[in-house]
This record gives structure tokens, sequence and C-alpha cells, in this order.
């Protein structure tokens, strides 16, 4: 990026290296996001469906992890990675991969508590229809989380939106590299830290524009679904 | 909630479960259902005691619609019977059509009137193919014209040999519907008896109060 122009002219000039901080940062989110959801949904739907003997602390537990401290969840994972760590023959630490797994450990707890409180509250209201139809264990998973995809929809928008704004993480993993690991939010970070406030400015405005357009973009989608399934 | 009920239900006419509020009519229901497991007793199907409820179907005072269209509720309710796909829609129109819910099928079930529902919910209970028909208070909250309608449907259900077992606390539709009538209270069983004997010359004083229009309590 031209250090003297500002984030407007980057954009409507097409600037590459713009698009590629933004194309990478997309990239993390929505992996990060993505992978939270194959765990967490499932996750949230095993608690929420069963009775089990210290329930109520995993619960208590899943509700605090969504509030887990962004450095620390950088500094868990830098240590994991790292040369000396256990997972350092992988050869992951800076590089996008690392950038992924640390804002998955993020986003998961955030998908998983508020699914399983979404799947209970539905389960509520469908546990003797569903019992009387005798539908089966996994159906009852399927039928939930089917029938509570709109629900569920603000529940990966809030990962998302974790995962989007976040930086303590993947700027202790990912290392910041221009070109490679830098995204919006380090990119920011970066900037602020050099002067260069109006540039960091235009970053922030960028990010927010995406995160907007992104949820825009879901909120369409649930209202379209919810006219056709009510 | 019962206490000491001995029922056997047979095919035949619609059984009429009536008695007031908290006589256990609901329990009894949801018991047979396998939807509340019984302290003590045992509730065979056939002879069999915990027969899966395969060939039974429930219908609630107030259904829960699926969010999906009124189509997509009786295309649930036939995949999980096991009903295969191939014949899905011919069914689904056959069935919407038997409780006058034709041309209905894309909307959206919970936007359907609560008559509607009711209605979808009998044609669900119906995708079971079921030999036993279980309905809870099935017009409890609908309007005169509604209950009109419900009460239609479960009469061609009766005559087409399903055995309906339904509770009221309506005794004008015990009288429109029942082969024979069952009068709870207090959880426990007050009189059995065919709907024209029990109506014209009931034998206990629970029942000569509450066909007098005495309250039961």
């Amino acid at each position: 990026m031209h250090q003297d122009a500002s984030a407007l002219q980057l954009i409507l000039s097409g600037d590459p290296a713009l698009f590629a901080i933004v194309r990478l940062s997309l990239i993390i989110s929505l992996s990060a996001v993505a992978i939270s959801t194959f765990i967490g949904i499932p996750f949230g739907a095993f608690i929420a469906l069963n009775r089990f003997r210290g329930r109520e602390g995993v619960i208590v537990l899943l509700n605090a992890l969504m509030g887990l401290p962004p450095v620390v969840v950088g500094l868990a994972v830098y240590l994991m990675l790292s040369r000396s760590g256990p997972l350092g023959a992988l050869g992951i630490l800076f590089t996008p991969t690392a950038m992924i797994i640390a804002q998955t450990i993020l986003v998961t707890p955030i998908i998983a508590a508020l699914a399983r409180q979404t799947i209970e509250d539905l389960w509520a209201e469908y546990r003797d229809e569903l019992t009387a139809m005798n539908v089966g264990p996994f159906a009852r998973v399927v039928t939930l989380i089917w029938d509570g995809r709109f629900s569920l929809v603000v529940t990966l928008l809030a990962g998302f939106g974790r995962a989007a704004a976040e930086v303590g993480a993947i700027i202790i993993v990912g290392g910041n590299i221009n070109g490679f690991t830098r995204t919006m939010t380090t990119a920011i970070a970066l900037e602020t830290s050099k002067g260069d406030l109006p540039l960091a400015m235009g970053l922030g405005t960028v990010l927010i524009g995406i995160v907007i357009i992104v949820n825009a973009l879901a909120w369409l989608a649930r209202r379209a679904g919810e006219k056709i399934a009510g | 909630m019962l206490d000491g009920i001995t029922l056997q239900f047979d095919i035949g006419a619609p059984t009429v479960l009536i008695g007031p509020n908290g006589s256990g009519k609901t329990t009894l229901l949801r018991t047979a259902m396998g939807l509340v497991a019984p302290t003590q007793g045992r509730i065979t199907w056939g002879g069999v005691e915990k027969s899966p409820p395969i060939h039974r179907a429930f219908v609630f005072q107030r259904p829960t619609m699926l969010r999906r269209a009124a189509a997509g509720n009786l295309r649930y309710a036939l995949r999980v019977a096991g009903v295969p796909a191939a014949q899905h829609n011919g069914r689904i129109g056959e069935l919407l059509a038997m409780v006058g819910l034709d041309g209905l099928g894309k909307r959206p079930a919970r936007r359907l009137s609560g008559g509607e529902q009711q209605r979808l919910a009998l044609a669900r209970a119906l995708a079971r193919d079921p030999t036993v028909l279980l309905l809870d208070e099935p017009t409890a909250s609908l309007d005169p014209a509604a209950t009109k309608a419900v009460e239609d449907i479960i009469r061609a259900i009766a005559a087409s040999g399903i055995k309906v077992v339904m509770s009221t606390h309506d005794l004008g539709e015990a009288r429109r519907i029942a082969g024979e009538i069952v009068l709870l209270h207090r959880g426990r069983l007050i009189e059995r008896a065919g709907a024209t004997e029990f109506l014209g010359s009931p034998k206990t004083a629970e029942a000569k109060s509450f066909l007098a229009g005495e309250l039961l309590v």
C-alpha cells in the first residue's frame, strides 16, 4: 500500500495490496466460522438434548468461554505451535493456518453456547410432537437444527463478528507479515502505531462496511427463508 | 394424577374421555401414548408392553407446527413414518384434501389459522397411518365454525375404521362424537358406558351431576 494515500483512494483505485488484505481477512474469519460451525452446533445440540452429570457446569463454562481473552488464546496457540511446542513440527506458526486455529478457538464457544440455547428452546417447543411421532435421536438433532436455522444464522453472525473484529490472537500467531499474514485488524493496529491515523480509520471503515454487508446479506437470506417456511 | 385406572380400548366407535379440568384426561392420553411414564401399572398395545408407537398417533390441544410449509409438515411425518419418497406427493395431496386444506400446501404452517393448524395436525397424524388416534381436546381453543370442521374430520376418521380416543370437557362435543364415554374425576375412572346409556341413564352420582351441569369439585 502507498503510505501517503487515503483509504478512499486505495479503495477507488483497486489497490491490490489493500484487496489482498481484505481477501485474507475474509478467508481467515470465514474459515474459522465454518470450522466452528461444524464443531459448535453439534456440540451445542448435544448439550441441549442430553441430561448428564455436570451439564450445568458445562453450560456455565461454555458461556464463560464466550469471553475468552484473545491475547491469552493467541499466547496459548503460540506456545503450542512454536518450535519448542508440542505442535512445533507442523511449522505453521506465523501462517494464515495458525490464525484460523486461533480464531476457531475463540469463535467455537460463542457458536456452541448460542446454538445450545437456540436448540434447547426449540426442543422445549417440539419435544412432545417429535416424541409422539417417534422421531429418533439423530433425526431430532437434524430437525431442530433445520427448523432453528434462521435463529442459528444470528449465531453464526455473532461468531463472524467476533472473528472479523479480532486482533489480539492473530497478531501473536500470525505475526502481521506484510503480504502474508496481514489482515485488516492487524493492519489497523500497525498503522495506528505508526501514527497514520487517516489510513487506520479508512481501513476501519472498510472493515465495518464488510461486516455490515455480510450481516445485511444474512438478514436478507433469513427474511426470504422465513417468508417461505414461516 | 391417575389412580387405579384400568381401561381397555377396542376397535370401534370413538371413545370420549370427559371430566372437569384436572380430572386426568390429558394425563391418561399422554401416558397411553408413552409421553409420560406411569409410576405404577402397565400399558399394552395389542398385548405388547412398551410397543413402539408405530400405529398410534397423537394430536395435541395446541399442536406445534414445524417451521415448514403445510405440505412440508406432512412430508416430514411421512418420512418419519417410513413412507417411500415416491409416494409422498400423492399422499400429501390426499391428506390435504381429506382435511379441507387443498390449495394451502405451500403456505407456511405457522401462518395458518388455529382451526387450519388443528386440521393440519390431524392430517399429520393420519400420515402415520395409525390404527389408534389419540386426540387431546382438539377443539378446545377453536371457534364454532372451526370446531365443526374438526369434528366432521374426526367423524370421517372414525368411520374409516381408525379407533379415536379423545378428551373433551365439552359435553355437547361428547354427545356429537362419542360411541362410548368415560368419565374421569380426580384421576379416577368414575363411569364408563355407551354414549346413549351414559347420557340417558347415568349410574353414578358424579355422572348425574356432570350431566346436570353441576360443578364437580
